[in-house]
């Protein structure tokens, strides 16, 4: 079986968000670029997978300019068989990316399709339900464990209350939630391996798909910062001060 | 904007109305316009009765079938598009279950969605928090049909109001695609996070699950919910679906207490719109204490029981 792991570049996680001074956007000039972190447990999931002997081939795929590259070579150093770039200038949103994947799907053919659950930059959620809706195939979101026996898929989700647990039939489009797996760390040697590998490339408007954007960004702001309060000295000064000041409790 | 038509997507479980729909209708109701709410799964009626109730709801969508139990998304996506036509806005709760199908919906319709909004400026303008929250955008949607998710802590739950028309529709019927097998709830008296005036939260600085109980003896004492850090969730102190923070729960109570919480980011992401936050730490540098209006500086083992035996 080949499992296809969608990859997206986003700022790192450790950094700092700045916004432009005319609100118009967000500032990523020189900001530390990364794989998004739930990418990065699709990956490591799709890699286990095949050291388990149910995944023959691992192919990773990520939309966007060349820079995208140099997450889809961290793909290959980490266990990918095989990289793939979806190469586009402009950036292209959730409904964009899914089609784009819709193709993809198509026409690699993959058994199992990972996705990270959300990226960390647009923390909207959505590219795996809507790849899933396109390619009519059945969807686990928030994926804590997978289970696979032949063509037949369990997953356990992360819900509001606890875990569920679903089963179904592959080829199914899997999102993957934090405590899927502890994603390994790349080692030098692979790295240097995977430098020299070929990325094969495909552009995005030979597709033949739509990816104009559905939403306008209209500005960005910095939320208020909520300010420190005071120090309270004991206990008995807390729950006065709730009390009485609060009024909370 | 009299030809705006809503549809909010209701979440029921055995004929309980989920809490997050009163909170849905607030958002709704800002948009302007009519608004009909769909109830669908086992005991769907009853629940629909509950929504019907809800201040600002014209109709109530009622299909009773077990096939929209646990909001399978298959199914409701499938029920969801065969009612979507004269709707303008399909609206539902950005919780686990509304996140999982209503992208499902989206791409179906061939349009974009905008998830978690936490404020409404107009029929087509909506703020989210984007990078964990640290940055808000205002986006307008480009798409003539909208499709939301809303973060109901956010918003306010609406009052009751003479109660709507119910009307019964054809259910679009299992889809086959997938089977539900079995759930694991971590029940428990204490409130819902999600919907709890009060939360108590404990972290990494708590050491150890049975020490976890320290902060439960608060929580009772408070009526309160109890959260976690996602340290303390990693660390095995408490299940997974106590974690508060990016990855975890959204929640805005009135008095959220972080008890043993250094503050990450992360973490703040999840409570930083808590009315009143306290921080007990016995670390004075710990971040937390930059966005707690009361704190703290004690050791836990002794504040913690103090704090219980006084309330």
């Amino acid at each position: 079986m080949k499992v296809l792991v969608a990859i997206k570049r986003v700022i790192d996680h450790n950094v700092r968000v700045r916004i432009r001074e005319d609100h118009s956007d967000v500032d990523l000039t020189h900001a530390k670029m990364a794989m998004n972190p739930f990418c990065e447990i699709a990956l490591e999931e799709a890699v286990r997978l095949k050291e388990q002997g149910i995944a023959d081939e691992v192919v990773a795929v990520s939309i966007g300019d060349k820079s995208v590259q140099e997450q889809l070579r961290t793909a290959m150093a980490l266990g990918a068989d095989r990289a793939l770039h979806v190469n586009s200038d402009t950036a292209v949103d959730s409904l964009g990316a899914a089609r784009v994947l819709a193709e993809v799907v198509k026409r690699e053919n993959p058994g199992l399709v990972l996705l990270g659950k959300q990226s960390i930059d647009s923390d909207s959620s959505q590219t795996g339900p809507m790849l899933a809706a396109l390619t009519q195939l059945p969807q686990a979101t928030f994926a804590s464990k997978i289970t696979i026996d032949g063509d037949r898929l369990e997953v356990t989700r992360e819900i509001d209350g606890g875990l569920e647990t679903l089963a179904m039939s592959l080829p199914a489009v899997v999102t993957t939630d934090l405590r899927l797996n502890e994603p390994r760390y790349a080692k030098l040697p692979a790295i240097m391996k995977a430098k020299k590998r070929p990325i094969e490339s495909l552009e995005i408007d030979t597709l033949g798909v739509d990816v104009t954007p559905r939403q306008a960004l209209i500005r960005v702001d910095i939320p208020r910062e909520r300010q420190a309060g005071v120090r309270v000295a004991s206990v008995d000064e807390l729950i006065d001060r709730l009390k009485n000041e609060a009024k909370v409790i | 904007m009299s030809d705006t038509r809503i549809l909010v997507i209701a979440e029921q479980e055995k004929g309980h109305l989920s809490s997050a729909t009163a909170r849905v209708m607030d958002a709704a109701s800002r948009l302007g316009g009519s608004v009909d709410v769909l109830v669908a799964g086992s005991q769907a009626n009853e629940a629909a009765q509950k929504a019907a109730r809800l201040t600002g709801v014209s109709g109530v969508i009622s299909v009773e079938d077990s096939a929209f139990d646990h909001m399978l998304a298959e199914n409701m996506g499938a029920l969801i598009v065969s009612l979507a036509e004269p709707y303008t806005h399909l609206l539902c709760a950005s919780t686990t279950s509304g996140r999982n199908v209503m992208p499902r919906v989206a791409a179906l319709l061939g349009v974009g969605q905008i998830s978690d909004v936490i404020a409404v400026e107009s029929a087509d303008t909506f703020v989210r928090p984007i990078y964990a929250g640290s940055v808000l955008a205002t986006v307008r949607s480009l798409d003539d049909k909208k499709v939301i998710t809303i973060r109901p802590t956010a918003f306010e739950p609406v009052g009751e109001q003479d109660a709507a028309s119910v009307s019964s529709e054809a259910s679009t019927g299992d889809q086959g695609l997938v089977t539900f097998i079995d759930e694991q709830l971590a029940g428990g008296e204490r409130p819902e996070l999600g919907g709890a005036r009060v939360i108590i939260s404990g972290g990494r600085g708590l050491g150890s699950a049975e020490n976890f109980r320290l902060i439960e003896g608060v929580a009772d004492r408070l009526g309160a919910a109890v959260g976690a850090s996602r340290a303390a969730v990693d660390a095995g102190y408490v299940p997974n679906d106590l974690q508060v923070g990016q990855t975890g729960k959204m929640v805005a109570p009135e008095l959220y207490i972080a008890a043993g919480i250094s503050g990450a980011v992360q973490h703040l992401a999840g409570m930083k719109d808590s009315k009143v936050i306290v921080a007990i730490n016995s670390d004075e540098e710990a971040p937390i204490f930059q966005v707690a209006d009361y704190g703290l500086v004690a050791d836990l083992f002794q504040a913690l029981p103090e704090l219980e035996r006084k309330l």
